[in-house]
């Protein structure tokens, strides 16, 4: 579903991303953990078409998605969140969500008709799905920390994405919010057959989600493999607990 | 046309041109670096500096050196009022978003505009050249005059003494600590309260004083404000916002264009210098040698 | 106070605003004709300000652009004016398309110094360009368009050309009204604000940000144009200060001080500073000054301005009678 080969970056001479590969399967939820600094957030501006590359590339299917500007990557079924809550704020949650569903569904050209119950019942589904129907007329930034995170993934999801690109989804969240945040998000991937690819510093999120897990160490992929392959691996403890063997 | 003279000629008005510009973005440029502020109103502390520099030299007479001293004492009235203007006014408005500082100093140029008509009058005012660099001296056949060239050699002096300061001593550590990461210095205990009046007292000495020795090449008045401003907006833009030799190379290249626009376009050199801004943002949307705004 | 909201403002101020000329006074006529040109300059630049979140410091160079287009047509080449009028707003946002381009490049101070820095060149070439806009001088004895036809309308006949010029002025003002409020009412109003709260996320739900912007720029510098063009002929006259940068200082004063929150505002906004510019302009020449204090003062005190203070006031009286 998502490749990505050779990809790399540097910032004034310094390698942030220094030839990373991987490959998402469809409908797989994969989880990339790497210390910090690691060059996790690097890589989603990589993939999403915040920066570009300085070489490799990034295929979506088997198409070349390499440096695309985000709003068109968008359209092509990309969705993603980001590590600071990203929303309208003094928009409603309705109104995020709605304005969400215009943007992706083109009628942002739409200069003339009334946007005021554009897209409602498509807006209060979504907002269904994700628990927020009850805070449909709140200003979003007066939500909390978790709602708004919710919020975040209903205007993600406003575009029926097929991939969602999650950076650090659960930051910030007490124990209760974590649980019932990715308990969420596991539900609306199953239901949706969405395929997911989110980076995590909280391991037990990842262990208890992810299918698959890539670890990233000073730019590059030391470790790819299923949950228990990873706990297993010694470069990854390495990496993690220092050399303590 | 093509002369050696000629072309000699036009490159230093150009340099001439640039250095007083320099002087001038030099205190825009380092007052944005740490204070993230855009001082509109920059430009009103550089007329002002002039007219108290014409003011001052009519208070002192005819005295040995008074054009210095006035010069000086210009540009160090100014920094008190710019002083006074960011503890009492602009300090307030610190955590709020940047466009209320803008307008703020957008209020200013109203203001001070007004209160310089009010203090001087709207007729042009003049000074003449510093005794001891009147005349001029003859160079590949071009006339130069002394005081020019007086600024040309002061333009680098004044990037160099501010480069040394910022460089090699404790205060200019921290205000380079201040323009990568206010709220880090602020944490480790630095009052960021005092460096931010200070900084903003010394860029807007640089206005007062390129201001005062301005007078006698062009006349005071009312407008000067306004027209410096951009001048000074374009040269930071095309060097670099917060990067301060890009301010400097910022105004030699504006100084040249505007020199030998006027071959290509007479009387509308003033499009030559919007045209390579517009090109350098183009080309590097950060100026040619900044960072991208944050 | 609910029965108060219910009541359509709008167009019941326009009604009200229609009878001026049968009050009487030239002078009254007069300033109406302004407020409501003003009025209409700074809904324009609200569109971006407000509705976009793009600070403009150069929206008068699109002012100037629509006097001089309008005024130089009419005048000079005798062209109707519904033509001309039309041909002024065309120009103006040509103007806007090219500015806005390179503007939107930038962001935030960058994008207002580089708005201010091309209506200084627009304000240069009016300033030096003799033959065709006058120079220095201005372009004077702008005509008033035709207005006999409304001698033919019962009532209309008899008034005299300011007045007959005003209602010209009311109606083409309230079409454009009824045009900005069903654009910022439509989708792509909501795409607007979408990128004002939020350009980063606006772009990652699909939206060409930039193209937005620019399309922002455009209208908002078609209607300030055609603001422009129909104070030219107010004026009987057009000059380079149309599109000096205090005139910019002036329509964003009127927006932030009406409220740059809502729709109206700075409509609010440019009649109160309009009165207040009568009214202190009759006593002394520094208007500049008192403009300046007024900034400062919204800025400490009322950053909501007119209508935000309204607003604010009536949430406590609410909140009181219900407490």
């Amino acid at each position: 579903m998502l490749e990505v080969r050779n990809l790399r970056r540097s910032f004034g001479g310094v390698a942030a991303i220094d030839g990373v590969d991987l490959a998402v399967a469809a409908r797989e939820i994969l989880a990339i953990i790497g210390p910090n600094g690691a060059g996790k957030s690097t890589l989603f501006n990589l993939i999403t078409g915040h920066l570009r590359p300085d070489a490799g590339s990034v295929r979506l299917g088997d198409r070349d998605v390499t440096g695309m500007a985000p709003h068109r990557l968008c359209a092509l079924g990309v969705a993603r969140s980001f590590q600071r809550t990203n929303i309208f704020p003094k928009l409603t949650v309705f109104e995020n969500v709605q304005a969400a569903l215009i943007a992706h569904r083109g009628r942002g050209r739409d200069l003339w008709s009334r946007a005021e119950g554009l897209f409602r019942d498509e807006a209060q589904a979504l907002l269904r799905d994700v628990n927020l129907l009850d805070k449909a007329d709140t200003a979003g930034g007066a939500l909390s920390h978790g709602n708004q995170k919710q919020l975040e993934l209903g205007i993600a999801l406003a575009g029926n994405p097929e991939i969602l690109l999650l950076d650090e989804p659960t930051a910030g969240m007490s124990a209760a919010e974590t649980r019932d945040s990715m308990a969420l998000l596991r539900r609306i991937a199953a239901e949706r057959g969405l395929t997911l690819l989110f980076t995590e510093h909280d391991m037990e999120v990842v262990f208890s989600t992810a299918q698959r897990i890539a670890v990233l160490h000073q730019g590059r992929v030391i470790a790819a493999g299923t949950p228990e392959a990873i706990r297993g691996d010694a470069e990854v403890r390495r990496v993690y607990l220092g050399d303590r063997q | 046309m093509l002369e050696p003279s000629f072309l000699v000629g036009q490159a230093l008005s150009g340099l001439t041109a640039a250095m007083f510009l320099f002087i001038v973005a030099a205190g825009l440029s380092l007052v944005f670096g740490v204070l993230r502020v855009l001082n509109f109103a920059h430009g009103s502390f550089y007329m002002l500096g002039a007219y108290l520099a014409w003011q001052v030299t009519q208070w002192l007479g005819v005295v040995t050196g008074s054009f210095w001293l006035s010069a000086l004492g210009a540009a160090a009235g100014v920094a008190i009022l710019g002083g006074a203007i960011e503890r009492c006014l602009l300090r307030h408005l610190y955590g709020k978003e940047d466009l209320y500082q803008l307008l703020l100093t957008y209020a200013l140029v109203l203001i001070l505009g007004d209160a310089a008509r009010i203090l001087w009058g709207t007729q042009q005012l003049a000074m003449p050249r510093p005794a001891g660099l009147t005349g001029s001296f003859e160079l590949a056949g071009a006339v130069v005059p002394y005081y020019n060239f007086f600024i040309i050699v002061l333009g680098p002096l004044i990037a160099g003494g501010c480069w040394l300061l910022l460089s090699r001593t404790g205060v200019g550590r921290m205000i380079r600590a201040a323009a990568y990461d206010r709220e880090m210095l602020a944490a480790l205990g630095a009052d960021t309260g005092r460096l931010y009046t200070l900084m903003f007292m010394a860029g807007s000495f640089l206005a007062g004083l390129g201001g005062a020795l301005v007078t006698p090449v062009r006349s005071i008045v009312p407008g000067m404000d306004v027209e410096i401003i951009v001048e000074a907006f374009i040269v930071v833009v095309i060097g670099g916002l917060g990067s301060f030799w890009g301010t400097f190379l910022g105004a030699i290249i504006f100084g040249q264009v505007l020199a030998f626009g006027i071959l290509i376009l007479p009387g509308f050199s003033i499009f030559a210098v919007f045209a390579l801004m517009a090109i350098v943002l183009i080309a590097r949307p950060a100026g040619l040698l900044g960072r991208p705004l944050a | 106070m609910t029965g108060l909201r219910r009541v359509p403002w709008a167009p019941v101020v326009w009604l009200a605003l229609l009878c001026v000329p049968w009050l009487g006074s030239r002078f009254y006529t007069f300033l109406a004709t302004e407020i409501a040109i003003f009025a209409l300059f700074a809904v324009s630049l609200n569109l971006l300000l407000g509705y976009t979140g793009l600070v403009s410091f150069g929206h008068a160079a699109y002012f100037g652009v629509g006097a001089y287009a309008c005024a130089i047509l009419m005048k000079t080449h005798g062209v109707p004016f519904p033509l001309a009028f039309a041909a002024a707003g065309v120009a103006a946002a040509a103007f806007a398309l090219v500015f806005g381009f390179f503007c939107v490049r930038s962001t935030k101070i960058y994008f207002a110094m580089l708005t201010l820095a091309f209506a200084q060149i627009v304000w240069a070439i009016c300033f030096k360009w003799n033959s065709v806009t006058g120079g220095e001088q201005g372009f004077s004895n702008v005509p008033y368009p035709d207005l006999g036809w409304m001698a033919a309308v019962p009532g209309l006949g008899a008034l005299r050309v300011a007045d007959q010029y005003f209602l010209l002025v009311m109606a083409l003002t309230g079409i454009a009204f009824v045009v900005l409020r069903r654009l910022v009412d439509s989708p792509f109003g909501r795409m607007l604000t979408a990128i004002r709260e939020n350009p980063e996320r606006a772009e990652f739900v699909g939206l060409n940000v930039r193209l937005y912007q620019i399309a922002a720029f455009a209208i908002a510098g078609a209607f300030a144009g055609f603001a422009g063009a129909l104070f030219g002929i107010f004026n009987r006259g057009v000059f380079p200060d149309f599109a000096y940068w205090s005139k910019s200082a002036e329509v964003l004063i009127m927006a932030i001080l009406g409220g740059m929150g809502s729709f109206w505002g700075p409509a609010v906004g440019a009649a109160a500073l309009t009165l207040l510019n009568h009214q202190i302009t009759a006593v002394t020449q520094y208007w500049p000054l008192v403009l300046g204090i007024v900034l400062v003062v919204l800025l400490f005190a009322f950053p909501g301005g007119i209508v935000g203070a309204l607003a604010a006031a009536r949430t406590r009286v609410r909140a009181r009678s219900r407490a």
